[in-house]
C-alpha cells in the first residue's frame, strides 16, 4: 500500500543561524526509516516517466523498491550501475526540472524526493563500503582512452569507458581531480570528503587520474593521440574562464570573480587560514552580482567567512534567477538579501586601491529578448550606492581556449564553445567532447549525461576502426 | 611528487633549487613559469621557470624568501620532495627576429634575465644585459650572466661595487651613447619594470616586462592575476606573463600586488612562531 500523503518528506537540516557559521553541510539527509517513508511513496509507474527525465538513466522505481524492501545496498548498485557519482548527484542534481518534474505523484502534491532517496542509498553505500562487493575490473580489451579534465563529464566518460574493458587515464590540470566539485561547489552543500571517495569508486574500476598535466601545455593533444599511443580521447574541460561585466573598477583590491572567490574557500580551504596558507579578503559588506547557483554559493561562503552583510545584486527579478529555488530559499533562510533588478555601474575604491562602494542603477524589464527572458532596462536617474568592501562577480564563465589555441582542426563556436555533435564527436577525428567545454556552463548532471553519450560513441568508433 | 635534486643557496635570501619534473621540462621554454605546492596545507605559488634541462628531466627555480611559502620551501633540502609541481604555464617569451638586445634585471629577476639572455645569445643575438643589486653581497649569477652576453653592466644601490646607481642610469648611458636595441626585455620589481619602461617609451624601443602577479591555479581560471593593458583587461597566466611594457598600467599592478599584505604578515608570523618550536 503506497503512502499517500501529498507532501515529500523534508530532510533534517541544520538550522539557518546555525550552519550560517559553520562550512559543514547543511542538509542530512534522510535515516533507514525516513527513506523507506518516503520511498513507499512511489508508485512504480511501469514507463516511468521520472527515468526519461535522468539524463544518465538511472532506473528510478527499481532503485526506489529496493530502499522500500530495506535493500539499500542492492538499491546503490542499481543507480551506481549507469551513475558514477550518486551521492553527488543526489545533492547537486536539479531534480525539480528532471527526474522529480516527470513524477506522477507531482500532478497533486509534491513529486517523490528522488534526488533525496538516491542520496541515503549512496550514502549508505559509503558507511558500508565493506560490505559492497569488490568492483570486477572488466576484460582489457587493449585499447587506450585520455580524458581531460576530472571534472563530472571526464569522471563519467572515464568510468564508463573503464566498464567496457578500455585503459583510461585521466589528465587534470590542478592538484586535486574533481573539477568544479572540487573548486567550484562548497564544502556545505557538497563534502569533498565524499567526492574523494566517489572518485576513488571511479578510480576502483582501473581509472588513471594524473593531476598537475596542464593538456595544450605540458603535452598536446595530438602529442596524447600520436607520440603516447592513445585510441582517442574526450575533452571535458567545462567552462573555467570567468567573464567581468567590463564596468570600471573591476581591478580594485577586494574584486573578485566567483571562480577565485570559491576556489581560494573551497580548493585551498581558505576558511581554515592561517592553518592553511591561502587567504582570502571577506570585509563587513559583500555584494555578489549574479543570479544563479554560483552566486548563491559565493554569497552563502561569504556569510559564512563571517560577513555581516551579503547582497545578491541581480539585474532581473527573481523569476528570472537561474539558480535552483532551492539554493535561492537557503540563501535567504542563511540571511543573505537580494537586491533585484539592480545592476552595478561602477565600482569605487579608496587611496589605497581597495573597494569601499559599488554604484549601482535600478532596472525595469522591457521587452524579452533572445533568451526569452524579458529585457531588463536602466532606469534613468535611479543610480545608488552601495557601501561594501568586498564584490564578487559571478555572472556566467566561458570555456578555457587554450586546447583550441593548440589543437589545429579542433573547431569551436565563436564564444569559445567546442563544436560536437549529440554523440559528443567534434571536428577531428578520434576526438570527442562534453559538458560546459561545449554547452557553457550547465548543471553536473547534463555534464554526466554528455560524458555518458561519449563513452558510447568512443566504444563504436574504436569497435569500427 | 617532484624531487628536490638540487639546493644551492645564492646568498643569505635567494635559493637555487633544481626539481625533477620530466613532464615540465620537456616542454619548459624561456618566459614560461611553474606554480608549486610544498604539502596539503599549503598555497600555490607561481614562480618564472629559470633554467630547464630537458635531458635530466629538471627544472631550476630560483626564490626569495618573502614570504610564508618561500620561507617554508626554504627549509627543504636536497633528496626532499615537492607535493605539487606544474606547467610549463604561460607563453613563451616572443624574441625571434632580435638583433640587438638589452636585458635588464632587477634583485630576484635578475635570475630569470639570465635564460632570457642566454637564449637570445644561442640566436645569435648581441645581448647587453644590466643588472642591478642593492649591494655587493646581494649579487647573483655574475659569471653566467657575462657568458650569456656580450657586455655586462652591474649596478648596485649603494655603490659597494664602484658602479653607483639603479639600472635605469646603466641603460640611459648606452641609450644616450646612441645605442640602438631593437628591443629592451626589462624583469624585476615592478616600480623598476615601470622606470625602464618609462625610460624607452620616448626612444621608441620595443619594451618586454615579465609580470609576476599573484595567482592561484595559473590556466585562466580564477582572474585573480588580472591586470589593464592597453586599457584592456588580460589574464598574466594565460595572456603573459610577458606584455608590452609601454602599454601596462603599472600603478594598478602595483596596488594589486599589495592585496593580500596583512594577511602575508599574518602568515609569516605563524610561520615564525612555527619554527620557533609553536605549534601549527
Amino acid at each position: 500500500m503506497p503512502n499517500m500523503s501529498l507532501k515529500k518528506l523534508p530532510a533534517r537540516e541544520q538550522d539557518p543561524h546555525v550552519r550560517n557559521q559553520n562550512f559543514l553541510e547543511v542538509s542530512q539527509g534522510y535515516d533507514a526509516a525516513m527513506a523507506q517513508e518516503e520511498a513507499a511513496r512511489c508508485l512504480s509507474c511501469k514507463n516511468a516517466p521520472c527515468v526519461q527525465g535522468c539524463p544518465v538513466n538511472v532506473q528510478i522505481p527499481h532503485f526506489i523498491r529496493l530502499i522500500q524492501e530495506g535493500r539499500f545496498l542492492d538499491a546503490y548498485e542499481t543507480i551506481h550501475s549507469t551513475n558514477a557519482l550518486p551521492a553527488i548527484c543526489g545533492r547537486v542534481c536539479p531534480q525539480e526540472t528532471q527526474c522529480e518534474a516527470r513524477c506522477v505523484r507531482g500532478i497533486k502534491g509534491d513529486p517523490v524526493g528522488i534526488g533525496r532517496l538516491e542520496r541515503f542509498a549512496a550514502d549508505y553505500a559509503m558507511e558500508h563500503e565493506a560490505e559492497l562487493p569488490a568492483a570486477k575490473p572488466a576484460q582489457a580489451n587493449g585499447k587506450r582512452v585520455a580524458v581531460i579534465g576530472s571534472g563530472p563529464a571526464g569522471l563519467t566518460c572515464a568510468g564508463d569507458l573503464a566498464r567496457k574493458g578500455y585503459d583510461v587515464t585521466v589528465f587534470e590540470a590542478l592538484h586535486t581531480p574533481g573539477g568544479v566539485l572540487v573548486y567550484g561547489i562548497p564544502e556545505f552543500r557538497l563534502p569533498k570528503a565524499l567526492v574523494r571517495r566517489e572518485i576513488a569508486s571511479v578510480e576502483k574500476l582501473g581509472v588513471k587520474i594524473e593531476p598537475n598535466m596542464v593538456v595544450g601545455r605540458c603535452i598536446s593533444l595530438e602529442e596524447l593521440m600520436e607520440e603516447e599511443g592513445f585510441d582517442a580521447v574526450f575533452i571535458g574541460t567545462g567552462a573555467g574562464l570567468p567573464n567581468f561585466q567590463n564596468i570600471p573598477g573591476e581591478n580594485l583590491n577586494g574584486v573578485y570573480s566567483a571562480n577565485e572567490f570559491l576556489t581560494r574557500i573551497n580548493l585551498m580551504k581558505a576558511y581554515r587560514f592561517p592553518e592553511t596558507d591561502t587567504p582570502v579578503r571577506v570585509e563587513r559588506n559583500v555584494a555578489v552580482v549574479g543570479g544563479g547557483n554560483v552566486a548563491m554559493d559565493a554569497a552563502r561562503c561569504a556569510k559564512r567567512m563571517g560577513a555581516e552583510n551579503v547582497s545578491i545584486i541581480y539585474r532581473r527579478s527573481r523569476k528570472e534567477m537561474p539558480a535552483r529555488a532551492e539554493e535561492i530559499e537557503h540563501a535567504i533562510e542563511e540571511g543573505i538579501q537580494l537586491r533585484l533588478l539592480t545592476n552595478p555601474v561602477r565600482i569605487d575604491g579608496g587611496e589605497d586601491g581597495f573597494v569601499k562602494s559599488m554604484t549601482c542603477v535600478e532596472m525595469e524589464l522591457g521587452e524579452p529578448d533572445a533568451s526569452g527572458r524579458r529585457r531588463p532596462v536602466p532606469k534613468p536617474g535611479s543610480e545608488f550606492t552601495l557601501d561594501v568592501g568586498t564584490v564578487v562577480i559571478a555572472i556566467g564563465n566561458r570555456p578555457n581556449p587554450l586546447l583550441r589555441d593548440t589543437t589545429p582542426g579542433l573547431q569551436t563556436q565563436s564564444w569559445g564553445g567546442i563544436i560536437a555533435d549529440e554523440s559528443g564527436a567534434t571536428s577531428k577525428a578520434g576526438v570527442y567532447a562534453g559538458g560546459d567545454a561545449v554547452t557553457g556552463a550547465a548543471t553536473v548532471i547534463l555534464a554526466m549525461g554528455a560524458g555518458k553519450k561519449a563513452a558510447e560513441a568512443i566504444d563504436a568508433y574504436i569497435h569500427k576502426r | 611528487m617532484y624531487r628536490i635534486v638540487q639546493k644551492r643557496r645564492l646568498h643569505e635570501t635567494v635559493t637555487l633549487m633544481e626539481i625533477q619534473a620530466p613532464a615540465v621540462a620537456r616542454k619548459a621554454l624561456p618566459g614560461q613559469f611553474i606554480i608549486l605546492r610544498i604539502d596539503e596545507e599549503g598555497e600555490r605559488i607561481p614562480l618564472t621557470i629559470a633554467d630547464f634541462d630537458r635531458e635530466r628531466g629538471t627544472i631550476t627555480i630560483i626564490y626569495q624568501k618573502v614570504g610564508a611559502t618561500t620561507m617554508r620551501l626554504d627549509e627543504l633540502e636536497e633528496g626532499d620532495s615537492l607535493l605539487d609541481f606544474v606547467g610549463p604555464l604561460g607563453k613563451p617569451s616572443e624574441t625571434e627576429g632580435i638583433r640587438r638586445a638589452a636585458v635588464i634585471g632587477g634583485g630576484l629577476g635578475v635570475a630569470i634575465a639570465y635564460p632570457q639572455a642566454k637564449a637570445l645569445t644561442q640566436a645569435g643575438a648581441q645581448v647587453d644585459v644590466i643588472v642591478g643589486f642593492r649591494n655587493t653581497q646581494l649579487m647573483i649569477l655574475l659569471e653566467e650572466l657575462k657568458q650569456a652576453s656580450k657586455n655586462l653592466y652591474v649596478m648596485t644601490d649603494d655603490g659597494s661595487n664602484g658602479h653607483k646607481g639603479f639600472v635605469t642610469s646603466a641603460l640611459q648611458e648606452r641609450l644616450e651613447a646612441g645605442e640602438a636595441y631593437d628591443c629592451v626585455i626589462a624583469i624585476g620589481p615592478l616600480p623598476m619594470m615601470k622606470a625602464v619602461c618609462d625610460l624607452t617609451k620616448p626612444y621608441g624601443i620595443r619594451t618586454i616586462v615579465s609580470m609576476n602577479p599573484i595567482m592561484i591555479d595559473g590556466t585562466g581560471m580564477c582572474g585573480g592575476c588580472r591586470l589593464t593593458v592597453d586599457g584592456k583587461t588580460r589574464f598574466a597566466c594565460v595572456d603573459g606573463p610577458d606584455f608590452d611594457g609601454h602599454l601596462v598600467d603599472f600603478d594598478e599592478a602595483i596596488s594589486r600586488s599589495r592585496m593580500y599584505k596583512t594577511q602575508e604578515a599574518q602568515s609569516m608570523q605563524r610561520h615564525a612562531c612555527r619554527l620557533t618550536g609553536g605549534v601549527r
